[in-house]
């Protein structure tokens, strides 16, 4: 069934069982994203140290694509450096905005790579996104603050 | 004389094609826009190959028929609603018709009867489409007024237990949707009209839920403004038209200035054309005019009493039939009493948006959303429903599918 390239079992899993899903109580940057189209909603909590991803944490409302990409987005990017984690961040955007494209790179995005997908079904790439673009905000403020500090 | 869908689809050649890999396009989004007849799709195009040229400009014979195409849709608008030939204002959508009544209103100078001062008030309901909230919240900010609204029930009715205090001697515009476009609920229009008109404010009605489904007369309604959308209602996008009572759109100041609303213009000053001309600056969208008079002809012809019948009733079987589904909610009335077609509601701990891609993958086509109306969808304590809305094109062959699909999405994201 041609949805069944778009809900890998790797999705429903992480949208059944989502990772992460519990806002950490300190953190370095806090934010609030919203999909104005539909409505889903996510608040993301992330802790850098050294230049190493440490922590991401979240809680939101939304569909399964937004909900799983999120959680694999925190399984993913934990323990990354802000080096690595942008190049998986920009590998990631470049998969969605493809149109079916290119296939998108597994040894850099492991289980993110199940939402190739997505890229087929324009009006679903903001769900894919929306965590991603939390984390992008998220990770700019954090490195802000550690500037000032 | 009953509808029939089957012979009705014929006239509309987007159920010739099919959707997702050769299924057939099951068409449940009405709500959101309608599909076209041929006979509106031919007007358009024929203004152009025929008769385009500039209305009400130009001393030719294409400017003449250009100018007569217009003036009888609008004709044909205002016998459609009821109204009379000067009352009628095309605009380019139901939403800037709902921005030109606001700025409008913001523009009248001391003195004019529709000048807002800080206290006045204005009142909408929590069932709005933002088309008929935000323009209002706005205004309220530009002008120093009070926005009051209606709450919703549980229910998804309007709650009119305290509307002496909703509706006071301060309220100035009291602007409702005729039906919502989330929860399908017809609001009690009398009895708030007849409040409206006791206190001496004016009645704005959205009626783009209602005009496409139901027979909408304004003078029967006790309204004062009425606004609809040409793409709803079979025709083109595009195209709005804004009804008003004909002493209340003379003493209304213009929004948009330009062209062709005038009736004198010095380097300093200018003086305005009468309604409907003061508002309609510009060169209209005329083809569109045209498309919408093919459209309203069309639904004439079918009878609106005829499509209103029949909504009902397959309003009452997509009902009946959905809430024989384990764990679907309906989101509004459960019943057709004072109830439209669009009907929203959600499925367990499934997300509409999954449940909307599972539909769209057996050729099922249904909203998904806050539908435009986030702060109702908040209420009904929902971050987002599934909408399914019916026109006079879908029978009980559609909502045989809608279940079949639904229950597929609860066994493949089970």
């Amino acid at each position: 069934m041609e949805l069944d390239n778009l809900y890998q079992e790797v999705i429903l899993d992480h949208y059944k069982r989502p990772q992460n899903k519990k806002l950490a109580t300190t953190f370095d940057a806090q934010v609030h994203h919203v999909n104005p189209s539909c409505g889903d909603e996510i608040d993301l909590n992330l802790v850098i140290k050294n230049e190493i991803v440490t922590s991401i944490t979240w809680d939101g409302v939304g569909c399964s694509i937004s909900q799983a990409s999120v959680s694999i987005l925190t399984d993913l990017l934990v323990g990354k450096s802000i080096t690595e984690a942008y190049a998986i961040y920009d590998n990631f955007v470049a998969l969605m905005q493809s149109k079916g494209a290119i296939k998108g790179d597994e040894s850099v995005l492991e289980d993110a790579i199940a939402l190739a997908g997505v890229s087929k079904y324009p009006a679903r790439i903001k769900c894919a996104l929306l965590g991603w673009m939390a984390f992008k905000d998220a990770s700019v403020q954090a490195q802000a603050k550690s500037e000032l500090g | 004389m009953t509808l029939d869908p089957s012979v009705i689809r014929k006239d509309f050649p987007i159920f010739d094609r099919t959707i997702r890999d050769g299924k057939k396009l099951v068409y449940l989004d009405s709500g959101a826009t309608s599909q076209k007849p041929n006979s509106v799709i031919d007007a358009e195009s024929d203004f152009y190959r025929n008769h385009n040229a500039a209305a009400h400009r130009g001393a030719h014979q294409l400017a003449e028929e250009a100018t007569g195409a217009i003036e009888s849709a609008r004709e044909v608008v205002a016998n459609f609603l009821g109204g009379e030939t000067d009352e009628i204002v095309f605009t380019k959508s139901s939403t800037e018709a709902l921005n030109l009544l606001a700025y409008s209103i913001g523009n009248a100078p001391m003195g004019n009867l529709f000048h807002l001062k800080p206290g006045d008030e204005i009142v909408v309901s929590e069932m709005e489409h933002h088309a008929n909230l935000i323009p209002w919240q706005q205004l309220a900010k530009r002008t120093g007024t009070v926005m009051k609204w209606f709450e919703v029930n549980e229910t998804g009715r309007l709650d009119l237990s305290n509307i002496e205090g909703v509706i006071t001697e301060r309220t100035k515009i009291v602007a409702l949707t005729h039906q919502s476009n989330v929860l399908g609920t017809i609001i009690p229009l009398s009895e708030i009209a007849k409040r409206t008109h006791a206190v001496g404010a004016i009645f704005i009605l959205d009626a783009c839920q209602s005009v496409p489904h139901m027979p909408v007369n304004v003078k029967a309604l006790d309204v004062d403004f009425l606004v609809f959308s040409g793409h709803k209602t079979v025709g083109p996008t595009g195209i709005g038209v804004l009804w008003g009572r004909a002493n209340l759109l003379n003493h209304l100041p213009p929004f948009l200035f330009g062209g062709s609303m005038i009736e004198t213009v010095t380097m300093t000053d200018a003086t305005w054309a009468p309604a409907p001309r003061k508002f309609e600056a510009g060169v209209p969208n005329m083809a569109q005019i045209v498309g919408l008079e093919a459209a309203l002809n069309y639904l004439s012809d079918i009878g609106m009493e005829n499509i209103h019948q029949h909504e009902i009733a397959l309003t009452k079987y997509t009902l009946d039939k959905l809430q024989e589904i384990d764990q679907l909610r309906i989101v509004g009335p459960t019943d057709t009493n004072s109830r439209g077609s669009a009907i929203s509601f959600t499925l367990g701990q499934i997300h509409p948006h999954d449940l909307g891609q599972f539909l769209d993958s057996a050729g099922i086509a249904v909203r998904t959303g806050h539908h435009c109306a986030w702060p109702l969808t908040r209420k009904m304590g929902v971050p987002a429903t599934t909408r399914a809305s019916l026109y006079l094109y879908n029978d009980e062959s559609d909502i045989d599918a809608l279940v079949a699909a639904t229950l597929g999405a609860q066994k493949y994201f089970a």
